[in-house]
Parts: C-alpha cells; sequence; structure tokens
C-alpha cells in the first residue's frame, strides 16, 4: 500500500510540480494541486503505464483525488 | 527545417490521387509512413514507389471496429504514430431536397467520424512523446459550400471546427493540429470533364490551371514539418486563389 502511495505520489509531484506535502489523502489534483482536465488526462496515462493496468475512462473520471488514485490502483494490482 | 526523418506517419486514403502524392512526399522527407485504404494492391503499388520504409494496413473507414484497430496496429509495426493524416474522404452528391438519410450519413461516417476517432486514438501517444502533427484533408467546399454538396461540406467544415477545437486542448504539448482545404485539383475525377465544365471551373480560379495532387502534399509536408510548430487550428487553404480568406 504504502509503495503504491509513493509510486503514484511522485508520478503527481513530477507531472504537475508540486511540492510532496501537498499531495495528501484528500487532496484534489484539480482544486488543490493545480491540474487542468489535461493534467488529469495525462496522469491518469502516466498511472496505467507505471502499474500497467488499464483504467477505463469512467474510472478515469472517479479519480479527483490523490487518495482515489492510490485505492484505485491498490485495488487494480492486487 | 522540413526534414521528417524518424518521424512515422499514418495516411488514410493513401492509394488515391491526394493521398498518394502525401504519402510520397513524406517518405521523400524521410518519414517512415504507413499506409492506410481499402484497396490492398493499389496500396502496394504506392509503396513500390517508394524507396523509405513502407507499412500497408488496409483498413474499411466505415467499419469502426476496424478504425479502432488502425492507429493501434500503425503504432505496432512503427513504434508510433508522430504524424496522422486524415485523408481518406468520399462524395454522395444530390441535392439538398432528395438528400437521402443514406447519403448524408455515410459521407459524414468517413469524412468525419473516422477522423474523430482516428485522431482520438493518435493523440494519446503524441501526448506523452510532447510532439504530434494531425493534419485532415478538408475541401474548399467546407468554406465556401457547393450546391449538390450538403454533405460532403458539412463533413468537411466539421473537420477544421474538430480540428480547431482539440488545436486549442493539446496545444500545450507540441501538438499542432491543422486542415488543409484544396481547391480544384487534377486527378481522375477532374479528367472526366468535358472541355466546358472545365472552363468553368477555371474561370473560377486566378490561377488558371487546376491544382496539382503534389501541390497539396507540399502544403501536408509543411504542416508536419518542425518549421510549422508555431501553426495550430488553421486551414491553409491551396487553391489557386479561388477563395481567398
Amino acid at each position: 500500500m504504502s509503495d503504491i502511495a509513493d509510486r503514484v505520489r511522485k508520478i503527481v509531484v513530477e507531472h504537475l510540480n508540486v511540492e510532496a506535502e501537498k499531495v495528501t489523502e484528500k487532496a484534489s489534483f484539480m482544486d488543490d494541486l493545480g491540474a487542468d482536465s489535461l493534467d488529469q488526462v495525462e496522469l491518469v496515462m502516466a498511472f496505467e503505464e507505471e502499474f500497467g493496468v488499464e483504467i477505463p475512462d469512467d474510472a478515469a473520471e472517479s479519480i479527483q483525488t490523490f487518495g482515489d488514485a492510490v485505492a484505485f490502483l491498490s485495488k487494480a494490482t492486487e | 527545417m522540413f526534414d521528417l526523418s524518424g518521424k512515422r506517419a499514418l495516411v488514410t486514403g493513401a492509394s488515391g490521387g491526394i493521398g498518394s502524392a502525401i504519402a510520397k512526399a513524406l517518405a521523400a522527407q524521410g518519414a517512415t509512413v504507413a499506409l492506410s485504404g481499402t484497396r490492398v494492391g493499389a496500396l502496394e503499388d504506392v509503396a513500390k514507389e517508394i524507396s523509405g520504409q513502407t507499412h500497408i494496413l488496409p483498413c474499411n473507414l466505415s467499419d469502426l471496429d476496424a478504425v479502432e484497430r488502425l492507429v493501434p496496429q500503425a503504432e505496432e509495426v512503427m513504434g508510433g504514430v508522430d504524424i496522422l493524416i486524415n485523408n481518406a474522404g468520399m462524395t454522395r452528391d444530390n441535392i439538398f431536397m432528395r438528400m437521402k438519410d443514406e447519403e448524408w450519413d455515410d459521407v459524414l461516417k468517413i469524412n468525419l467520424t473516422a477522423p474523430f476517432h482516428l485522431t482520438r486514438s493518435a493523440i494519446k501517444g503524441m501526448m506523452k512523446r510532447r510532439f504530434g502533427r494531425v493534419i485532415s484533408i478538408s475541401s474548399v467546399v467546407g468554406v465556401v459550400g457547393n450546391p449538390g454538396q450538403a454533405n460532403y461540406a458539412a463533413s468537411k467544415a466539421g473537420l477544421a471546427g474538430m480540428s480547431k477545437s482539440l488545436a486549442y486542448e493539446v496545444a500545450s504539448r507540441g501538438i499542432t493540429v491543422n486542415t488543409i482545404a484544396p481547391g480544384f485539383i487534377g486527378s481522375a475525377m477532374t479528367d472526366e470533364l468535358n472541355e466546358k465544365q472545365r472552363e468553368t471551373i477555371l474561370q473560377k480560379v486566378p490561377a488558371g490551371r487546376l491544382g496539382s495532387a503534389e501541390e497539396i502534399a507540399a502544403a501536408t509536408v509543411f504542416l508536419a514539418s518542425d518549421g510549422a510548430g508555431y501553426i495550430t487550428g488553421h486551414t491553409l487553404n491551396v487553391n489557386g486563389g479561388m477563395v481567398m480568406i
């Protein structure tokens, strides 16, 4: 779990150019971390690549926060 | 400035006059080219005239499942698609009041819906690589209309609107999205015109001649090149001065 969170955090930090401390469980990519809708799409693409999973569009839309991403990817890689 | 070495291009309608000229011109600048179309024999003939690396990917654009597979196939054989040329198109002319539902639907499907699907699939890899060129071949008819071609004109104008909207979305990722609007281009179709028809057409063209497929190909190479990196959401009119906008 923590390993997945670390990998997700690393992607978010690199991609959105934000400080790691700001990437908290409840942090919303768009509202708190400055992502626009295209960044959001790219984050999902980066997650897919890092974790070797396919994230369908409806699932992608439900991933709004760092916590959402970690939860989804934890489940998807079980 | 217009060197395309190392770039990988997918061209639809690559056996046609304009499509084959585009494929040859991109290859002449060093691009690897995937030729798509429905007539395999004709695609093979085009490939023979290209000295660089080519791939033949048959696809019927009216079959949306096949359309969805085309870009992944091109990515598989070439390792990616940097340049997408939406060139394939069809006409099914009729005056508006007589136009059948199928005539409308068929033209929109091939000319607009297929490019939407292909572009949506190609843009993903382009975003990752922070480089891409989407060039759709529209028509002067999409800009100024033409009696008997409401379906065709709508599809071509639609390409321009689609391209501009997408251009906004992906400009910050190094991807440009443009259309080329050819005027009257010499082709098998225009060869069939009689002298009077030809004269009537040429009266509208200040250049006093039909354009050539190679002239459309040259415009395509330009928009595909690094040199055109700051041009996006544009419609490049290549029509001998027929319409100046």
